[in-house]
């Protein structure tokens, strides 16, 4: 209240007309939408500004053949609705039932119109505020003391209207197209008005750039119909199989791999487009030539005076001349709205088309301002799904939740949980949480140790990346050690070149089980929170610095960790270790045996069967345990205290005869003493 | 000389063994100090001496003089004597006179002159041992210094006899004196060879001989027959000691093969006296030739590593194996011959030259064998629940009676009956579905209750239910009544206990009664009539009409309890009335135990609701209760030690009624009197098997305390079970005389087997990868000074991360594949020419 105060005053006195806001959204895509519902449920004072007249304009066009190639799985065997998200990659995450998006299509690959609809709904149905019609075209800061991070955000619309915001959330993905520029590029058509009406390429020859899904969604298309299509581009094909990268080339659009393969005229190519050179003939065809032989031209005549390269190799490969060349190079950021004092920065290499951004999602040139959505991918790029819907829907909640913490006190939500629970609760995730899944190696559950590992604290979809900062950015401690729950691919598993296939591929022997290939969950344990030094020292293809120990669940064919011996049983045996205690369940009857010879209790007995809470177990139960040679059948005693002829080696017997000290040798000293 | 040398052969290896222990020689001073008269007079002929000479002792040699003195007595061992020849000052003939003589040491034949030695030469004993005996030795030792004499002496001794090569780093060293030494000993028998050229090495087959230590080969090139080939060798492989020596010229001496018609348990020869082990080739007439170049062929092989004999299986009535082939020796007594059936000869010989390695294999495999016990251990459910669960699983469960729930139809089936309980379990977990057993038990025996609906719902499948209903373990079992609240189970997860719990909960607790009369048949337990047949204790609150305070924390406690105890109100006006007959004033709680007539009064005085739960609880626990599996916990709870009376069966009457006095008297705020029925609670033998070893004749009374020191005291069985005797008993206790039967370990539940060390095995696996440096950084972050900010050297780093990836990402800026090769080649080509 202050605060609006405050910010009203401040209207007042400046007299500049502005509207002002806690958070301001750009886009209403499926990450500025997620993002609304987060703050509409925490009751934050927000507003989404979105210039098309509706949600998911990107959508509306893109991709331009009209398939998702998120799959929209109907059934998977299970009704955990956690669990099904895993499958379930267009859903926004919501409260409501009704938004799922199973329940707007039943195509595995949707149409991109139904998510168009969906993300109607979704903000309608919610009541997000969303300001349509609104196209933020400035954003600079306003330097104030008092602000949440020392300056509000200005943001101006076309019609020149200001709103002041306190923290930014940038969900504008990426929607302006990647272009080349070189000689005859002007004759290149753009994937975003290329025509997608087949017939207009019946008889034709084809160059495609790029070698991502839009290109190969493009090609396709008119596959059947061209007299060959060939695609050049600077990398090799990268099969999102063989790479478990979703962002690769899908299988679902990969027809020219097998018409080139089997030996149908198409083809990919290898080069630089860079160094790429189009020159148009009399009669409209187009010829492939490279920059450098423009380069050394001499006159400005006419294409017979332009050398190619099948001139002096007449077994150039793209030396057929082509009708059409289309380009689908992808897209990237729009970073021209941003004021230089947000240096709002585009990241190295192959991440330029992202701002830079930190692991916890907000911009590295300025505080306040955080990145969602498919604009957020940097931080996990060609590596897990932060850039798509199922990824992104749960880094936006992670960043809401850090927001939380930071402005208004709200600690990461958290369950406290009695120790004899921690088997249970790890199994539980790795085996439903969909975040854990979707945002692999990037999102982990952490698990706080109180004092003396009685008890623990659970969180779920920390942004790992941060992990020296979770104190500050959870509002939670960790004096005690910490464990967290990743999931990973096996190290070498994954890759372009990698043969995803061999044989053995799968480890099955729990032993073993470091060596999984296959989406697994990983065990970190620390002593102490890693500092941000530990972090930075991180081996390359480690998530996480070097632990005091980590477990490997065995990886698991049908992704159902819950087999008594081979996931939970050494999972208890990491934990029992890491925490030097025997976390073993027991039957009433054993705790009262303990009870009255022990002096300690394990923790099963301790915080169950002395708060009344003990296992009394049916008696079928009971024989079974009793079989196995875990538990002893007193009732079969002879009176002499000879053991059951039944139990092989009572292993409690043992425990009991290893643990009370008899004192019998004294007592005999002074009898005879006194004698 | 050679005749003198014959007898010292046959001597020397007596003294070498025995003079050692016979320190008294040396207590005679060898050194003899002459005038040089008296010593040119001694001289005798063919006997050597080695002679110093000196004028007054020059403080310059003293050290030298010490070695002379020590070495005096190794070197009489050869016949050499050592002498001191005290020159008088005005002497200067030959060895006297002259100034630098007497930095020398002279060696004599006779009178001859053999050498004269700097004295620097002769450093140590070693040095004048190794010097003296090398001159003497001149020509049975060769000194060579080329390969191409020691090949001219190699090729000489062809046919005639053997040679004994030594390579020494240097002369004058141990090593060179038990060359010397030893040839000394067998300079008559082999050519001995010395060098100290390390190139001579190579020739020895030896690729990169270790020039800084000194080798001795055994060269048989008395069987050489060809002259091109150089003889065979035999390189011993143990230090260059006399000893080692001495050793690897027996062996090479030895036939290299023994014919052997005897029983092998008899046989002897030099390998086994030497500690080697002999190798038996098991022959048979038939095969006896290829036998013997067998045995031949292995011999050369094991050349000083073990002995090879050919026993003739015809010539020996053998009680083994025709099918064995070889049978080993070893010199170790008392351990067995080996009959082994070996493939080939290197399987001879592994069996020799590896015998460790064999042994560390098999103890490898042991090893492994364990540590594959271990894992398997490891692998192996401990875990009596999981594993009882597991082993139960395909057992199906009478589920009929329990109604599934799930997300859809949770909430409306809470609404349809007055009392639903709901099980939420996960169906992985093995506790719930431990319990999911009992529940089934508890189902059966409320059939055709009216009122109570049994659900369970599986939070594996529906966990947006389970969240929201707040369930945080499993299992949980929680009671809906219709419209209302819901009530969490905290009793123990059995049949007995939850049906009762659902029972007692479908009363209203408190229970509000009318009259008097209702209230007077609720002590007596009729009312309310359904739960007759549970056992309960009944709490009546008796209020005046102003005592609303303690009215409304009895009706908050009524909630808590609610399901534990029946819990009854009684605020009428008439409330007094009642109070007066069992002698309390409101506000009052009245105590009625199931299956006792008496009613026990309790003033309230404490309010709080929490203390009130507190009283209620205590009240209603039995004085002199009988212990169970089951009740246990709420003994537990009031950490106070037992005295517990063990009991096969009931107990009589006697022990009975004096247990509960004493339970009754002064001890009940010191102690827990209990009994427990082994016939009821078998575990009990367990407790007292941990107590006293074996099951003690019952009844027998144990005072333990289980809170403070675990200490476990048996009544003495003599005594009979009486009050006073007991409460004597105690007396002792307190003061320290009794003599605890045993003390209840202290010890913490620690894992109970080790987890698999991925961490280690990684680091095996993959042993580039530095796991450690973070570790090693970890406790010295003060040695890399705090970064401005974190954000800046983030920013910093990236680019090397980004770059990689791009290389990765892009294997090739040509045309590749198909592609044209010309256009790559082209390009770089003329962008370089431009350049």
């Amino acid at each position: 209240l202050g605060l609006a105060l405050y910010t009203g005053s401040l209207c007042a006195a400046s007299g500049t007309a502005f509207l002002y806001h806690d958070y301001c959204v750009i886009g209403a895509g499926p990450s500025g939408l997620q993002a609304a519902y987060f703050l509409q449920q925490a009751g934050r004072d927000y507003i989404v500004f979105e210039r098309s007249h509706a949600p998911g304009s990107f959508f509306a066009l893109y991709p331009r053949h009209r398939k998702l190639i998120s799959i929209n799985k109907q059934y998977t065997g299970k009704s955990n609705s956690e669990f099904n998200l895993r499958h379930d990659w267009n859903s926004l995450l919501s409260h409501d039932p009704r938004l799922l998006f199973r329940r707007y299509s039943r195509d595995f690959f949707p149409d991109a119109d139904t998510m168009v609809r969906y993300l109607e709904d979704f903000a309608s149905l919610l009541e997000l505020k969303v300001q349509y019609n609104t196209a933020i075209i400035h954003v600079t800061l306003e330097r104030d003391e008092q602000a949440w991070n020392g300056h509000y955000f200005l943001l101006t619309d076309q019609d020149r209207q200001i709103y002041k915001c306190s923290s930014l959330l940038v969900a504008t993905g990426t929607w302006v197209p990647n272009v080349v520029n070189f000689p005859g590029s002007e004759y290149v058509e753009g994937y975003e008005t290329v025509s997608i009406n087949p017939e207009d390429f019946a008889g034709q020859t084809v160059l495609i750039l790029g070698r991502g899904n839009s290109a190969f969604e493009t090609a396709e298309n008119i596959l059947g119909v061209t007299n060959f299509i060939h695609m050049v581009s600077r990398s090799r094909v990268r099969l999102s199989w063989a790479t478990h990268y979703v962002g690769d080339l899908r299988a679902i659009n990969n027809g020219l791999l097998d018409t080139y393969q089997l030996k149908s005229l198409d083809g990919l190519l290898e080069g630089d487009l860079e160094d790429l050179a189009i020159v148009k003939d009399k009669k409209g065809k187009l010829h492939i030539t490279l920059r450098f032989y423009l380069e050394n031209r001499n006159t400005s005549a006419g294409i017979n005076s332009i050398t190619l390269p099948q001139d002096e190799l007449d077994n150039f490969a793209t030396r057929a001349p082509y009708d059409r060349v289309i380009r689908c190079l992808g897209w990237k950021f729009d970073f021209s709205i941003y004021n230089r004092s947000l240096r709002m920065m585009p990241g190295k290499g192959n991440k330029k088309k992202y701002p830079q951004i930190k692991p916890s999602y907000e911009s590295r040139g300025t505080r306040g301002l955080f990145v969602l959505g498919t604009a957020s991918h940097s931080v996990d790029f060609r590596k897990s799904a932060g850039g798509f819907i199922h990824g992104f829907r749960y880094t936006t909640r992670a960043v809401h939740r850090l927001l939380e913490n930071r402005h208004h006190g709200v600690p990461w939500p958290s369950t406290v949980y009695p120790i004899t629970q921690l088997t249970n609760s790890i199994i539980k995730r790795v085996n439903e949480a969909s975040g854990l899944y979707q945002m692999f190696s990037v999102l982990a559950d952490i698990i706080l140790l109180r004092e003396n590992a009685t008890a623990f604290e659970y969180l779920e979809e920390y942004p790992v990346g941060v992990l020296a900062e979770l104190e500050v950015q959870t509002g939670r401690k960790a004096p005690n050690g910490l464990f967290v729950i990743i999931m990973e691919y096996g190290r070498n598993f994954s890759g372009a070149d990698k043969d995803v296939f061999y044989y053995n591929r799968a480890v099955g022997e729990a032993q073993h089980a470091w060596q999984s290939n296959f989406l697994h969950p990983v065990i970190y344990y620390y002593k102490h929170l890693p500092t941000e030094h530990e972090m930075r020292l991180r081996l390359p293809d480690w998530p996480l610095p070097h632990p005091d120990a980590v477990h490997h669940i065995v990886e698991d064919f049908l992704t159902d960790w819950t087999a008594p011996n081979a996931h939970i049983l050494p999972l208890r045996r990491f934990l029992e270790n890491c925490l030097s205690t025997d976390l073993r369940n027991f039957f009433a009857e054993s705790c009262f045996l303990f009870a009255f010879t022990r002096q300690k209790l394990p923790p099963f007995c301790q915080q169950g069967y002395v708060r009344t809470q003990g296992l009394v177990g049916s008696e079928g139960l009971r024989r079974h345990a009793v079989q196995a040679g875990l538990l002893e059948d007193y009732a079969l005693t002879d009176f002499s205290g000879d053991r059951p002829p039944d139990s092989r080696h009572g292993s409690q017997d043992q425990l009991l005869r290893d643990h009370v000290i008899p004192v019998r040798p004294l007592q005999h000293l002074v009898n005879t003493k006194d004698e | 000389m050679s005749a003198q040398r014959d007898r010292w052969v046959s001597s020397f290896f007596f003294l070498l063994f025995c003079a050692s222990s016979i320190p008294t020689r040396g207590s005679a001073r060898l050194l003899q100090e002459l005038s040089p008269q008296e010593y040119f007079s001694s001289l005798q002929p063919g006997r050597a001496s080695l002679a110093y000479f000196s004028h007054n002792v020059s403080p310059g040699a003293q050290p030298f003089l010490e070695q002379i003195e020590n070495s005096a007595e190794a070197l009489q061992d050869y016949g050499i004597s050592v002498m001191k020849v005290n020159c008088p000052k005005e002497d200067v003939s030959r060895y006297c006179g002259k100034e630098n003589a007497i930095r020398k040491a002279y060696l004599f034949r006779g009178s001859m002159l053999i050498r004269e030695f700097p004295t620097d030469a002769l450093f140590d004993v070693n040095s004048i041992v190794a010097n003296v005996l090398f001159a003497l030795l001149f020509n049975e030792v060769k000194y060579v210094e080329t390969l191409a004499d020691l090949h001219n002496i190699e090729n000489a001794l062809k046919g005639k006899s053997n040679m004994v090569f030594a390579y020494v780093p240097a002369t004058g060293t141990a090593e060179h004196r038990a060359v010397m030494e030893a040839a000394f000993v067998y300079g008559t028998v082999h050519q001995f060879v010395l060098t100290t050229e390390a190139a001579l090495l190579k020739d020895t087959g030896n690729d990169e001989p270790d020039v800084s230590s000194a080798r001795l080969l055994f060269c048989h090139c008395q069987q050489a027959t060809d002259p091109a080939q150089p003889c065979r060798r035999t390189a011993m492989e143990q230090a260059l000691t006399m000893l080692n020596i001495h050793r690897h010229l027996k062996l090479m001496g030895a036939p290299l093969v023994t014919e052997v018609a005897e029983d092998p348990e008899k046989v002897s020869t030099i390998h086994l006296q030497l500690g080697l082990p002999l190798v038996f080739i098991l022959s048979q007439k038939e095969t006896y030739e290829a036998d013997r170049r067998t045995a031949e062929f292995v011999a050369w092989q094991l050349l000083g590593k073990a002995g090879v004999a050919l026993l003739s299986r015809d010539l020996v009535n053998l009680n083994i194996l025709l099918r064995s082939n070889v049978a080993l020796k070893t010199p170790d007594e008392g351990v067995p011959i080996k009959y082994l059936v070996l493939e080939d000869t290197g399987e001879v010989i592994t069996l020799v030259e590896d015998k460790n390695k064999v042994e560390q294999i098999q103890e490898d495999e042991e090893e492994e064998d364990e540590e594959d016990k271990e894992n398997n251990d490891q692998d192996i459910q401990d875990d009596q629940v999981v594993e009882a669960v597991s082993r139960d699983k395909k057992r199906e469960l009478p589920l009929e009676q329990i109604l599934v729930l799930t997300e859809d139809t949770f909430h409306s089936a809470l609404l349809e009956t007055a009392r639903t309980v709901v099980l939420f379990y996960a169906s992985w977990e093995a506790v719930s579905l431990a319990v999911l057993q009992s529940y089934t038990e508890v189902a059966s025996h409320l059939k055709g209750t009216g009122g109570v609906l049994l659900s369970r719902l599986n939070c594996w499948d529906w966990p947006g239910v389970c969240t929201k209903e707040n369930v945080t373990q499993f299992p949980t079992i929680k009671i809906y009544e219709k419209g209302e609240r819901s009530v969490m189970y905290d009793g123990m997860w059995g049949t007995e206990e939850l049906t009762s719990f659902i029972m007692l909960s479908r009363v209203s607790c408190p229970l509000k009664l009318a009259t008097i009369e209702e209230a007077e048949g609720y002590l007596r337990g009729e009312l309310p009539s359904e739960l007759s047949s549970y056992h309960h204790t009944s709490v009546l609150g008796v209020f005046s009409t102003a005592t609303s305070e303690a009215r409304e924390a009895f009706e908050e406690a009524g909630n808590i309890l609610s399901g534990h105890v029946t819990m009854g109100m009684y605020f009428e006006d008439d409330a007094l009335a009642l109070s007066r007959k069992y002698a309390v004033s409101p506000p009052a709680l009245l105590l009625a135990r199931s299956g006792s007539q008496s009613v026990e009064g309790i003033g309230l005085s404490k309010q709080s609701v929490q203390d009130m739960v507190q009283m209620i609880r205590y009240a209603s626990l039995d004085i002199f209760p009988e212990i169970t599996v089951q009740n246990l916990p709420h003994f537990l709870q009031l950490r106070k030690p037992f005295l517990i009376l063990f009991s096969d069966g009931d107990i009589s009457q006697m022990e009975s009624e004096e247990m509960l006095k004493l339970a009754k008297g002064r001890t009940r705020q010191a102690l827990v009197a209990c009994w427990l029925n082994l016939k009821r609670t078998p575990v009990g033998r367990g407790v007292l098997k941990a107590y006293f070893a074996t099951v003690p004749s019952l009844p027998v009374l144990v005072w333990v305390n289980l809170h403070a020191g675990g200490q476990v005291f048996k009544f003495p069985a003599e005594q009979t079970i009486a009050e006073p005797n007991i409460l004597s008993w105690l007396e002792k206790l307190k003061a320290g005389l009794e003599i605890p039967s045993s003390t209840l370990s202290e010890e913490d539940w620690k894992p109970p087997l080790p987890a698999y060390d991925f961490l280690q095995m990684m680091e095996k696996a993959v042993p580039e990868v530095p796991l450690h440096t973070s570790h090693h950084h970890r406790d010295t972050p003060a040695r890399h000074p705090p970064e401005s900010s974190g954000g800046d050297v983030t920013v910093r780093e990236e680019p090397s991360q980004d770059t990689k990836a791009e290389k990765v990402g892009s294997p090739g800026r040509d045309l590749r594949g198909t592609a044209p090769r010309l256009a790559a080649r082209e390009k770089q080509g003329r962008r370089h020419s431009e350049l």
